[in-house]
C-alpha cells in the first residue's frame, strides 16, 4: 500500500463552547451535562457524514475542550453527565466512512488523542474530585460504549431495544481500539468468556444482562431514566471535595502564531527544520518570579506560568503530532531562570490542596504523559542558559536521551539541573510511576540519591553521576556530537523507532493505560495495515457497501 | 600539559588552532609513545636512524631526511590538499557535494572502516618488532624502521580522523587501537593476517610486498570516499606506502639475486647444496610467496559481501581508481564474476556487482602483484636460471569465503583432502623451511656489509651511498 503525503492543511485544537458543533455543555450547580448532538455535516475533513452520533477528530477536540472548561472554568462542578441529545441513540462510535477514507497515520493519531481524552476523564476522577456518569439514553455502540467505559458509572436506558455493544470485530474486522477491550476487562472486570461473547456480538447486550455481566452499573426505564441519572449524579457530587462559591479560571485562546518556521507561543517556541525532519521545542521559564500566594495565583489564572506553559506545551504537542508527521525528532530545550521554575514548583507543592493548583498540576501531569506516548524521538539538550529544574526537569526524564553540556574548564558556567519535590510523585506516567522512579526501575538507592539532591544545582558531572542525563559532552565535542546524534537518529526507520521508543519508555509493569497504548493500540495498528481490514475487499473498506469482506484466512 | 604542536607534530590541519584535536592528542600522544616503547622495534629506542619525516604535502619536497631517535620521531598529520568542488563520485549520493563532516547516518560504518584500516598499522609494527635484531645490513635495518615509523604515522592519520570527526566514541576507538596486540589470543588485532608472525626477513619482504600492497588497494578505494577528509588522508598515506612496497619488492629481488649468484658459482640447482652455501633456495622463496599471497587474498574479505555493497552504495568506499571506471558508478544492475567450486571444478558465476566489490578489488590487486613477480623473473632470466616464480591461483589456500571449504592447488586444481595433505608442503613453507631461513638470520650491522643470503641494493637511500651509516648505535 502507499502512504499518502502528510496533509499540509493545518488542523488546530482551538475551540470554545460557543463554537461547538457537536456538544452542548450545560452547568447546573454541581452537575454539568455534556450533550452529544453531532452535526452530521460538521466533519473535520470532507467526504463523510457523521450520522447516528458518530464522531471524528473534530468531535473529540470539542470533548477535550469541554473537559478543560469544566476543570478550570467550572470548579463548582462535581459530577459530569455525558449523554446524548438525540433520540434513541447515545453514540455509535467513530465514523466508519471517515476511518475508511483516512490514512493510516491519521487513524493512529486520531485514536491516540481519543485515548488520551478518555484517560483524562479517568485522571480527573482519580485526582480532581470530578465524577463522570455515562447516561446512555439509546444505542451505545463501539466508540460510544468506549466513551461510556471511561466514565465512572454507566446507566443504560432499558427500553427493550437499546444495547451496549462493541461490534468492531464482527462488523468491521478491527478492534474496539480506544480502550474498549481493555476497560471491559481491566476496569469493569467482565469475565473473559463473557467479554469474548460480548465483543463478537453485533447487536450487543441489553440492560438486564448488561448489568449482570458488569457491562453497565445500572439501568432504568425511559420514564425513570432522567431521574435516576440525576439522583446518582447528586449522590456522587456529595462525595467530592471540589469547592463551592468560587470563581473559575477562564481559559482564553492561546496566543499562538503559526508561520513557516513553526509554532510560536508565549512560553514555548517550536522551530521546525523540515529538511532535517526535526523540531526544536524551546520552553521558557517565567520571566519574573511567578505568583506564589493563593490569591495571586487565582488572580493570575490562565496567565500563571505553570498553567500557561502546560497549555502551550499541550497545544504544541498536538499541533506537531497532527500536522507534522515527518518531523520525527523533537529536540527539547529550556531557557531562562531556573529559580523562577523552582519558585513555581514551590507554589505548586505548597498549595496542592487548592482546587486550582490541583487542576494545574493535573494539566501538567496529563501534558507530560502526552509527551511520553508521542511517537517521535525526544532528545533533551541541557545547554548554557537552560533551566531544567523541577517540573521542567521532567522533560529530561521524558526524553529518550538527554545530553548535558559539560565545561571542564569552567564548571561554574555550566547549566545546572535541579530537582524539586515535584519530580517525586506529582507527575506519574501512564504506567503509574513517576519518571525518576521508572527511570531507575523503582530501585531504592538511585531514587534516594536523586531525592537527596533536591534543590541542589547539579552540574554535568553530578547529574551524570546520579544517572539523570545520558551523556555529558564537553564544549569541544558538543556541536559535532549533537549533530551526529540527530543525523543518525533521523536516518533510522520511523516505524522501528516508534516501536522501539514505546517499548523502552515504560519499562516493566502494566497499567490499564499502558495496556491501552501498548497491547491494544499496537494490535489495532497492525490490523489497520492488514489487507483483511484495509485491502480493497477488507472489512473496513467494504462496510456499508453491501459486499462481504474477503479475508485471507491464514492466522498470523 | 603544554605542547608546541606545530613543532612537535608536523601537520597541515591547523592543529595549533584546533582545541578538540589538541585535547584528544594530549591524552593519546603519551599513550602512543608508551605503546611504541612497549611494542615498537625491540631494543632500538636509543639508535639514531636516518629516517624520512613527512613535513608537508608538497609533491616536490614533502619529506625531510635526518637522524632521529625513533621515540622522538615527529609523527605528523597530513591530508592531501582539498580538491575544490569535489563530489561524491559513486553510489546513491553520486553527484552530491563531498562530505566535509561525517554524515550522522553513516557514522558507525565510517568509524568501522577507519578503525579496521587503523588497526592494521600498529599491528604490523608489532609483527615486525624483533626483526631489527636479525637485520642483514644497516641499510635494511633503516628500511625496516622507516616502514615501522610510517606505519606509526598511518596510525596517526587514522587516529586524526577518529579524533577530529567522531567525538568521544572516536577517542575511545583511538585508545583501543593502542590496546589490541598482534597475535594475542585474548586481545587480537582485528584482521587475521595481522595476527600472523613475521618471523624472518624473507617473511618481512614478502609481507611488505604482498600485504602492504593490500593496504595500498584499501587506501586507494578509501581515497575515493565521499567523506572528503578520509579521501585526502588516504591519498597522502599512499605516498608513503609506495616506499613499503619498494622495500618488499627490492628485498625479495635481492634475495633472488644472491641465490642466483650462488647457484651460478656452484653451478647447481640442488637445494641441499644451495642451502649449505647459506642462501635461500628458489622453491622455498616460491613457497613463501604462495603463503603471503594467499593470506593477503583473504584480507580483501568475502567474495560476496553485503558490507562491501553498503559501503559502496552509501559513498563511503569506492573501487580502485573509481573515477576512471567507464560505467554508471552506481552498479545497481551490473554483475561481476566470482569463483565457486562446482562438480570438482572452479567455475566463474555472476554475482551482483555491488556485492562482488571485494572480488573486484582483489582482481585489481592480483594484476598489480603479478607484475612485480614478473620483474623478479627478469632477475632469474638475467642470471640464466631456468626457474619461474608464479603467483598461485587466487583460490589457493583461502581461509575465508566459500572457497575456503575446498582444497585447491596453486594452479587452481580442486583437490581431495588426501591430495592436499600429500602435497601441501610442496606449496607452503614447512616448519623445516622456516627453521632453515631462521638459521640464516643474524645481525649484520657494519656500514656497507650485507648478510650472505642477500645482495646489496643497487643504490642507497636519498642518494646516500650503500655503505652510508644508516643507523648509529649509541
Amino acid at each position: 500500500m502507499t502512504y499518502p503525503a502528510a496533509p499540509r492543511q493545518t488542523i488546530t485544537y482551538d475551540t470554545h463552547p460557543d463554537q461547538y458543533k457537536h456538544w452542548r455543555l450545560s452547568c447546573d450547580g454541581p452537575v454539568a451535562t455534556l450533550h452529544l448532538d453531532i452535526n452530521e455535516d460538521g466533519g473535520i475533513k470532507p467526504g463523510y457524514k457523521l450520522k447516528l452520533n458518530s464522531y471524528d477528530l473534530g468531535v473529540d477536540i470539542e470533548l477535550y475542550d469541554a473537559l478543560q472548561r469544566i476543570r478550570f472554568e467550572h470548579p463548582e462542578v462535581r459530577t459530569v453527565v455525558v449523554t446524548s441529545a438525540k433520540d434513541r441513540i447515545f453514540c455509535s462510535g467513530a465514523n466508519i466512512f471517515m476511518l475508511g477514507l483516512s490514512t493510516h497515520a491519521w487513524k493512529v493519531n486520531f485514536c491516540k488523542f481519543t485515548n488520551e481524552t478518555r484517560n483524562g476523564i479517568e485522571d480527573s476522577s482519580r485526582h480532581s474530585g470530578l465524577k463522570f456518569i455515562a447516561a446512555c439514553n439509546g444505542t451505545t455502540a463501539g466508540g460510544g460504549y468506549e466513551l461510556a467505559l471511561a466514565c465512572d458509572e454507566i446507566i443504560l436506558v432499558d427500553d427493550r431495544s437499546s444495547a451496549v455493544s462493541l461490534p468492531e470485530v464482527p462488523l468491521l474486522g478491527v478492534l474496539p481500539g480506544t480502550g474498549g477491550l481493555t476497560r471491559v476487562t481491566d476496569k469493569r472486570h467482565v469475565r473473559r468468556d463473557r467479554a469474548d461473547m460480548f465483543c463478537t456480538l453485533t447487536e450487543g447486550v441489553r440492560a438486564q444482562r448488561a448489568k449482570e455481566w458488569r457491562l453497565i452499573d445500572d439501568y432504568a426505564k425511559p420514564q425513570q431514566f432522567a431521574e435516576k441519572v440525576k439522583q446518582r449524579a447528586e449522590q456522587l457530587a456529595a462525595l467530592s471535595d471540589r469547592p463551592t462559591d468560587v470563581q473559575g479560571a477562564a481559559l482564553p485562546p492561546l496566543k499562538r502564531v503559526i508561520d513557516d518556521a513553526g509554532y510560536h507561543y508565549e512560553t514555548i517556541d517550536v522551530v521546525i527544520d523540515r529538511k532535517s525532519r526535526r523540531a526544536t521545542l524551546m520552553v521558557a521559564a517565567p520571566s519574573a518570579m511567578p505568583a506564589n500566594e493563593i490569591d495571586a495565583i487565582v488572580a493570575a489564572g490562565a496567565s500563571w506560568w505553570p498553567l500557561l506553559m502546560a497549555r502551550e506545551l499541550d497545544d504544541a504537542i498536538l499541533m506537531l503530532r497532527t500536522n507534522d508527521l515527518e518531523i520525527g525528532t523533537w529536540v527539547l530545550k529550556t531557557t531562562g531562570n531556573a529559580q523562577f521554575v523552582l519558585d513555581a514548583d514551590a507554589a505548586l507543592a505548597k498549595h496542592r490542596q487548592h482546587w486550582l493548583v490541583r487542576e494545574v498540576t493535573g494539566m501538567l501531569r496529563r501534558t507530560l504523559a502526552r509527551l511520553d506516548v508521542t511517537s517521535r524521538t525526544l532528545i533533551a539538550l541541557v545547554e548554557q542558559d537552560s533551566c531544567f529544574a523541577g517540573t521542567l526537569a521532567e522533560l529530561l526524564f521524558a526524553a529518550d536521551r538527554s545530553y548535558m553540556l559539560s565545561l571542564p574548564d569552567d564548571p561554574e558556567q555550566e547549566a545546572k539541573v535541579t530537582l524539586s519535590e515535584m519530580n517525586f510523585g506529582s507527575y506519574p506516567m501512564v504506567n503509574g510511576r513517576y519518571r525518576i522512579a521508572a527511570r531507575f526501575y523503582e530501585e531504592e538507592a538511585p531514587i534516594a540519591a536523586a531525592r537527596a539532591a533536591i534543590g541542589k544545582p547539579l552540574g554535568a558531572a553530578a547529574a551524570s553521576a546520579l544517572g539523570l542525563v545520558t551523556a555529558t559532552p564537553d564544549d569541544l565535542d558538543w556541536e559535532d556530537e549533537i549533530r551526529l546524534v540527530l543525523e543518525e537518529r533521523a536516518s533510522l526507520s520511523p516505524d522501528a523507532l516508534t516501536a522501539m521508543e514505546a517499548n523502552l519508555r515504560f519499562g516493566p509493569g502494566e497499567t490499564m493505560e499502558t495496556r491501552v497504548f501498548g497491547r491494544l493500540s499496537a494490535w489495532q495498528n497492525w490490523i489497520f495495515i492488514r489487507p483483511n481490514a484495509v485491502g480493497e475487499a477488507g472489512a473496513l473498506k467494504v462496510f456499508g457497501s453491501g459486499n462481504k469482506a474477503k479475508f485471507n484466512w491464514e492466522r498470523v | 600539559m603544554s605542547i608546541d604542536y606545530n613543532q612537535k607534530i608536523p601537520n597541515n590541519v591547523d592543529l595549533s588552532e584546533n582545541k578538540t584535536l589538541q585535547r584528544a592528542l594530549e591524552h593519546w600522544q603519551p599513550e602512543f609513545i608508551n605503546w611504541w616503547k612497549d611494542m615498537g622495534p625491540d631494543d632500538s629506542q636509543n639508535f639514531d636512524v636516518y629516517l624520512r619525516t613527512a613535513v608537508s604535502v608538497d609533491p616536490g619536497g614533502w619529506a625531510h631526511f635526518d637522524y632521529v631517535k625513533m621515540p622522538d620521531y615527529r609523527w605528523g598529520i597530513f591530508l592531501n590538499s582539498a580538491e575544490p568542488g569535489r563530489k561524491v563520485n559513486f553510489g546513491a549520493h553520486k553527484g552530491e557535494a563531498a562530505w566535509q563532516e561525517v554524515p550522522g547516518e553513516y557514522r558507525s560504518n565510517l568509524r568501522r572502516l577507519i578503525v579496521t584500516q587503523g588497526d592494521t598499522e600498529p599491528a604490523s609494527v608489532e609483527q615486525q618488532r624483533h626483526l631489527g635484531l636479525t637485520c642483514p645490513s644497516l641499510y635494511d635495518m633503516r628500511n625496516l624502521f622507516q616502514v615501522n615509523v610510517e606505519e606509526g604515522r598511518h596510525l596517526w592519520a587514522m587516529v586524526y580522523l577518529l579524533h577530529a570527526y567522531f567525538g568521544r566514541d572516536g577517542r575511545e576507538e583511538a585508545e583501543a587501537l593502542l590496546e589490541r596486540r598482534s597475535g594475542d589470543a585474548d586481545n587480537p588485532r582485528i584482521l587475521g593476517a595481522f595476527n600472523e608472525q613475521t618471523p624472518d626477513w624473507l617473511a618481512f619482504f614478502m609481507f611488505t610486498y604482498f600485504t602492504d600492497r593490500d593496504g595500498k588497494y584499501q587506501l586507494c578505494s578509501l581515497a575515493e570516499s565521499g567523506f572528503d577528509p578520509l579521501a585526502r588522508t588516504c591519498k597522502f598515506m599512499l605516498t608513503e606506502e609506495a616506499h613499503h612496497m619498494f622495500v618488499g619488492e627490492s628485498g625479495v629481488g635481492r634475495v633472488i639475486q644472491r641465490t642466483c649468484e650462488v647457484m651460478n658459482q656452484l653451478k647447481t640447482d640442488d637445494v641441499a647444496k644451495i642451502r649449505a652455501a647459506g642462501v635461500i633456495d628458489l622453491p622455498t622463496i616460491q613457497r613463501y610467496l604462495n603463503f603471503h599471497f594467499s593470506v593477503t587474498m583473504d584480507l580483501f574479505g568475502a567474495d560476496v559481501s553485503s558490507n562491501a555493497a553498503t559501503f559502496y552504495n552509501t559513498g563511503l568506499k569506492g573501487r580502485y581508481e573509481e573515477t576512471k571506471q567507464d560505467d554508471d558508478h552506481q552498479l545497481s544492475d551490473a554483475t561481476y564474476p566470482i569463483l565457486e567450486v562446482a562438480n570438482g571444478q572452479i567455475i566463474a558465476t555472476q554475482a551482483p556487482y555491488l556485492n562482488a566489490l571485494n572480488e573486484r578489488l582483489r582482481d585489481d590487486y592480483v594484476r598489480d602483484a603479478i607484475s612485480g613477480i614478473e620483474r623478479w623473473n627478469k632477475i632469474l632470466q638475467k642470471q640464466g636460471i631456468p626457474f619461474t616464480l608464479a603467483a598461485p591461483h587466487k583460490a589457493f589456500n583461502r581461509k575465508i569465503g566459500p572457497l575456503s571449504s575446498s582444497k585447491i592447488s596453486p594452479t587452481g586444481k580442486v583437490l581431495s583432502e588426501a591430495e592436499w595433505t600429500h602435497h601441501h608442503l610442496e606449496w607452503l613453507p614447512s616448519l623445516e623451511d622456516r627453521v632453515f631461513v631462521a638459521s640464516l638470520m643474524g645481525r649484520v650491522a657494519e656500514p656497507g656489509k650485507f648478510a650472505n643470503w642477500i645482495a646489496p641494493p643497487a643504490r642507497g637511500i636519498n642518494n646516500q651511498a650503500v655503505d652510508f651509516e644508516y643507523v648509529r648505535f649509541n
